[in-house]
């Protein structure tokens, strides 16, 4: 509340600051982005308007278009093993956690949410040098469980490597559904879950029909999490592969496509102009991504929200 | 089966699973760890083995450190996390008190701009934020990391500190009122010291991403002198790729502060993320 005739510079001084800081290195850079995808630029730095003119070269042009929707597919396939296998993991390691008189529980939780806070560089390194068939560390594992013929180099082949790097990523951020599903299940009153126990339930059973259903908003928000950083990532593919995602680009998406496209690589010169528009488009993306959320899955779920 | 010997049996299966997991989390960064300090015959001959007699070797880290500047691009990275922790943390607990407690024209406005900063990805505006910095004369520069970590961080920082904020009680801010203490000393004395729980998990939320990153670090500060230490390692990485001694070091090198940091500070993360994230 501020008296009426004095001006309140209170609310300045604790506003502008960081206002500023962000407005500055956020928000005006996303806004200009965007706006600089409709221009165009020569070797002199020149601009010009040019309207769809890059959205229709990145879309639609037979020789540039290849690689975004490459991109783009490449990175809905990373999305997916995420959904597929992370999340599913993670529901059962919370829900193994959450269980009553669990010894030993924040051991478990601490160690395995290590893998989480180290880097995604240092991380794709570990793997390559575990998955390198010289050192063969690997090998000797897969060969102590009787499988050592379904050893391969699978960072090092078209059809593999996106989905291992997938799975090393999926490897690495497991913790956070886990935490996340974790928390919302010991938020579960006792109450109901006691009811249902006198009544003769089975854990199974309580799982399936009452815990699973009530933590149905935590599954939505772990998903759109992990949808803005599938659609966002870039360190892991550059750390493990290089900017050139490869073999063959089959480890491209559109964090490294976004970066070569601007920086360029080998002969071709990057764009500024260009890679806005691709920028733009990811943004798009995930833009489209938040908006399935809140008005499909966030509206459902509510309904069973307490 | 009595029901006495099914729970037991339930039991020691849900551990063997648990436990089975862990090891899977654990083990490459102990087989990074127990390798570093290895000579390159230990190394290839039985990389499963702890580091014997025989086998015990620091040749790694002496190259690492003889070939790069390791301390220079780990004090980097402390000075562009702890700088830009610092103030996130400051202009975030202003910002995030202004839009929980006081009543002004354009609040609303205000705190959806803000929270547009948790869904859509600062590396999107990197083609202006590159040209922003060419032009303030910032490239291969610190402050050009921090200035980005500081906008990268406030949303969040402000959303989980103003729903924090507005559960403090009125009755203590009026009674400061009443007796005329001035808003800035309410904001800095009263609501500041009450706040601390959860500037802990906002600050352990910002450190991480910040000293992970290597986007940033590539394309504004790529610069001998200016290398974080994630950088530092990728780069030195990719010169020495074929000698296992240095590249493992360097490795356990980036790892080693973040596991310590880890295990001294895990119980308030994780607190934090089962207590604050999820509301």
């Amino acid at each position: 509340m501020t008296k009426a005739g004095r001006f309140p510079w209170h609310i300045v001084v604790f506003v502008l600051p960081g206002f500023f800081i962000y407005t500055l290195f956020s928000a005006w850079p996303l806004l200009d982005t965007l706006i600089l995808s409709f221009f165009d630029q020569n070797d002199t730095g020149a601009r010009w308007f040019s309207g769809l003119d890059n959205y229709r070269l990145v879309l639609l042009d037979p020789d540039l278009s290849a690689g975004f929707w490459n991109a783009l597919w490449n990175n809905f396939k990373f999305f997916l093993v995420h959904v597929l296998v992370q999340n599913p993991i993670g529901l059962m390691l919370a829900a193994l956690l959450s269980l009553k008189d669990l010894r030993g529980a924040r051991s478990y939780r601490t160690l395995i949410f290590m893998p989480t806070l180290l880097s995604v560089v240092i991380i794709g390194f570990i793997w390559q040098l575990i998955l390198s068939p010289l050192w063969g560390v690997s090998e000797t594992l897969l060969e102590a469980i009787g499988m050592a013929n379904y050893f391969d180099a699978w960072l090092g082949k078209e059809s593999s490597a996106l989905l291992t790097l997938a799975l090393i990523s999926v490897w690495q951020f497991v913790g956070i559904p886990m935490m996340l599903i974790y928390a919302s299940l010991l938020a579960i009153p006792e109450e109901l879950l006691d009811a249902a126990y006198v009544d003769g339930a089975s854990p199974l059973r309580i799982f399936w029909q009452i815990k699973l259903p009530l933590i149905l908003p935590t599954l939505g928000l772990v998903t759109i999490l992990t949808f803005i950083g599938n659609f966002n990532a870039f360190d892991l593919i550059y750390a493990v592969k290089g900017a050139l995602a490869g073999p063959n680009f089959s480890t491209d998406i559109l964090g490294s496509f976004f970066y070569r496209t601007f920086f360029g690589f080998q002969s071709s010169l990057g764009s500024p102009t260009l890679g806005s528009t691709v920028a733009s488009l990811m943004f798009l993306v995930i833009l489209a991504g938040v908006m399935v959320y809140f008005w499909l899955v966030q509206r459902r779920l509510h309904r069973y929200q307490l | 089966m009595s029901t006495k010997t099914k729970k037991k049996v339930n039991t020691a299966l849900v551990h063997t699973v648990l436990l089975f997991y862990t090891v899977i989390a654990l083990f490459p960064i102990i087989l990074i760890l127990i390798n570093a300090f290895k000579s390159r015959k230990g190394i290839f001959r039985d990389p499963l083995a702890l580091p014997t007699e025989k086998t015990f070797s620091t040749v790694g880290f002496e190259k690492v450190f003889a070939k790069s500047d390791f301390v220079l691009f780990f004090g980097n990275s402390m000075i562009v996390t702890l700088v830009s922790l610092f103030f996130i943390l400051l202009f975030g607990a202003m910002l995030a008190w202004a839009l929980s407690e006081y009543k002004f024209k354009g609040r609303q406005l205000l705190t959806v701009f803000m929270a547009i900063g948790i869904m859509v990805p600062i590396r999107l505006g990197t083609v202006s934020i590159l040209e922003l910095m060419v032009s303030l004369d910032l490239v291969n520069t610190l402050t050009a990391l921090i200035l980005v970590y500081i906008a990268q961080g406030l949303p969040l920082a402000i959303f989980i500190l103003s729903e924090y904020m507005a559960q403090i009680p009125d009755e203590l801010k009026e009674a400061a009122r009443c007796d005329d203490v001035s808003e800035y000393s309410i904001f800095f004395h009263i609501i500041l010291p009450l706040t601390k729980p959860a500037i802990a998990t906002v600050a352990v939320f910002t450190m991480i991403p910040i000293w992970n990153d290597l986007w940033f670090p590539l394309i504004l500060a790529p610069g001998e002198e200016t290398r974080t230490l994630t950088l530092g390692v990728q780069q030195f990485i990719g010169q020495y790729t074929t000698d296992w001694n240095s590249v493992l070091a360097s490795l356990s090198l980036a790892v080693l502060p973040v596991l310590v940091l880890y295990l001294i500070f895990s119980r308030q993360l994780i607190r934090g993320l089962t207590s604050g994230a999820v509301k």
